[in-house]
């Protein structure tokens, strides 16, 4: 280990930061743009399953819920970006890669939003699963996203609250409200547990990106912390977990859960989830059909900038 | 305690039902816009219109005196009810149409909002108080997309233009007066349509010409929407909106 290395390093142990224009390991870089790329992917997809009820939104409330939370989401992405930019990568790049199936995006974007209470679901399970993930990347060693977590999990934990409240709404409504809701809870329990993504206690990576204060708990234990912690809520709510393994263990404090089926995340993680190819092509048009924007926005720049030189 | 007032009603409804539908539309573009700056500003621009139609069908049901709320006025009403502007309601089409439509709207509602700041009916002053700041900045965003794509590539210029085309001609709506509007002047309560469009059209034509496009020439001048005539689009626009919450009568969300 050379003297930056060791720097490096020291600073990483001392629970300090390393900010853009500090020596940082080739790999820890790579690292870093790999995940925080695949984070704002997942940001800017994640904004199709629920804009698709923005139009139906059952009251002007609730829809200008969703908008905001829409719009936040993209807001999520452009910081993400930034940050993954202060690395020496490049959003367009970056974008391509998504669009070429080259970088990944949380898989539980693949799953179809196909009633209202998904929308209250995913706020509630989905918005409450990254939280859990990223409250720990707001002390990650790299400053850029450290600052850019401590913004985005204020605004998912307000997400989660508001998902929880409609799902509240919900769960004391009709009968058909309450079916609405059990059926999305049953439909989003477990791809949210597996959000986590698999066991690691054993993966060389994950040890390198604890070293690295990139990482700080395990997959396993930001699982069990959502369990217990989402357990109750849905006792409260009244709705059933949909796992016949579930019960509480009075001697650990926590919840003992069922075996999670690896091979449909898998599934889904190779593209063979209900959207994927959906939620890709969805990007991709978008992205096309926006070029002649894009493309104008820069010759109109370029012409008057010139312009301003010639003057 | 609320004191009817129907012409005052009606008049909010108009303007609630203006920003209701045009949020509605512009919604469309959630996840689909150009580039990421882009899905902010709409969804923002959105959100204010929504805001300012809450506010605005909230006040109608008030001085209505009928005990109707927003919703019970945005989701189950029936599309001849509704008094928005046609221009409101046309499809987004591409990006250079949403943001011709912006234009001719943004530049139409920031003097109106400017004008009922004094308004003697001070709940509706209230409202465009918050309004007018919000809309100087959705004609900003217009402005400086219709600039850009006017005066940017031979394609966008093209778009630009077919864009400004397809939508003007709804824009002659937006001046109509009638006898509520007459009434409601009277008494200084609305702004005069009359007063608005000099302001407007030197707004457009500054854009327009900036943007190297050139203004529509047109007699055709559709209108209706105030009274509850609409085009084809807007039945699919209020199916949209209303399916879910009329599908569960009476519950809450
Ligand atoms: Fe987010
Ligand atoms: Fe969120």
């Amino acid at each position: 280990m050379d003297a930056l290395e060791q720097q490096f390093q020291d600073t990483v142990d001392g629970d300090g930061r390393i900010e853009p224009r500090d020596w940082m390991p080739e790999g820890y870089r790579a690292t870093l743009i790999r995940q925080i790329a695949q984070h704002a992917h997942s940001e800017i997809i994640g904004m199709q399953p629920e804009g698709n009820w923005i139009t139906r939104a059952p009251s002007l409330r609730r829809k200008a819920i969703l908008v905001a939370k829409v719009q936040d989401e993209a807001g999520h992405g452009l910081y993400l970006y930034g940050a993954a930019e202060t690395l020496g990568a490049d959003r367009d790049e970056l974008l391509d890669l998504l669009h070429a199936g080259k970088q990944k995006y949380s898989t539980i974007f693949n799953y179809p939003t196909v009633s209202w209470a998904d929308v209250a679901a995913i706020g509630w399970l989905v918005d409450g699963a990254a939280i859990m993930n990223q409250v720990p990347l707001t002390r990650c060693s790299y400053g850029p996203y450290a600052r850019a977590m401590i913004r985005v999990c204020k605004e998912e934990s307000f997400h989660q609250r508001q998902g929880f409240e409609a799902l509240t709404v919900l769960a004391n409504g009709s009968p058909a409200q309450r079916r609405m809701a059990q059926d999305a809870l049953n439909r989003w329990w477990w791809p949210s547990l597996m959000m986590f993504g698999p066991s690691d206690d054993n993966s060389p990576n994950s040890a390198r990106s604890m070293a690295w204060g990139i990482k700080r708990f395990s997959n396993d234990e930001l699982r069990q912390r959502f369990v217990d912690a989402t357990v109750p809520q849905a006792e409260w709510l009244g709705l059933t977990v949909p796992d016949p393994d579930l019960r509480y263990d009075e001697e650990t404090g926590h919840y003992v859960f069922g075996e999670i089926d690896w091979t449909e995340f898998f599934e889904v993680m190779k593209g063979n989830g209900p959207c994927n190819r959906q939620r890709l092509a969805t990007r991709v048009a978008a992205h096309e059909e926006g070029a002649w924007v894009r493309e104008a926005a820069a010759a109109y720049a370029a012409k008057h900038s010139a312009r301003e030189v010639a003057a | 305690m609320a004191v009817q007032d129907l012409d005052v009603a009606a008049y909010c409804l108009r303007l609630g039902d203006d920003a209701l539908v045009l949020a509605q539309r512009l919604c469309e573009w959630a996840a689909r816009s150009p580039q990421l700056e882009e899905d902010v500003a709409l969804m923002n621009l959105a959100l204010d219109l929504l805001g300012q139609s809450r506010s605005l069908l909230t006040l109608a049901g008030e001085r209505e005196g009928a005990g109707r709320d927003e919703d019970d006025l945005a989701f189950l009403r029936d599309e001849p009810d509704f008094v928005n502007a046609q221009l409101m309601e046309l499809d987004n089409g591409d990006f250079g149409r949403t943001m011709a439509r912006q234009l001719l709207v943004s530049a139409w509602s920031l003097p109106l909002w400017d004008a009922l700041v004094t308004s003697t009916d001070p709940d509706l002053a209230a409202i465009a108080g918050k309004a007018v700041k919000e809309v100087a900045y959705h004609l900003d965003h217009a402005r400086s997309w219709v600039v850009r794509l006017g005066d940017g590539t031979e394609e966008s210029h093209r778009r630009m233009q077919a864009g400004l085309d397809e939508v003007w001609p709804y824009s002659f709506e937006l001046f109509e007066s009638d006898d509520l509007l007459q009434r409601l002047v009277e008494r200084g309560v609305a702004a005069d349509p009359a007063a608005l469009q000099p302001i407007w059209l030197a707004t457009v034509s500054e854009v327009v010409a900036e943007a190297t496009l050139s203004l529509p020439e047109t007699d055709w001048r559709p209108a209706g929407g105030r009274r509850g005539t609409h085009t084809e689009a807007f039945g699919y626009l209020l199916a949209e909106l209303q399916h879910l919450h009329r599908s569960h009568p009476g519950v809450s969300w």
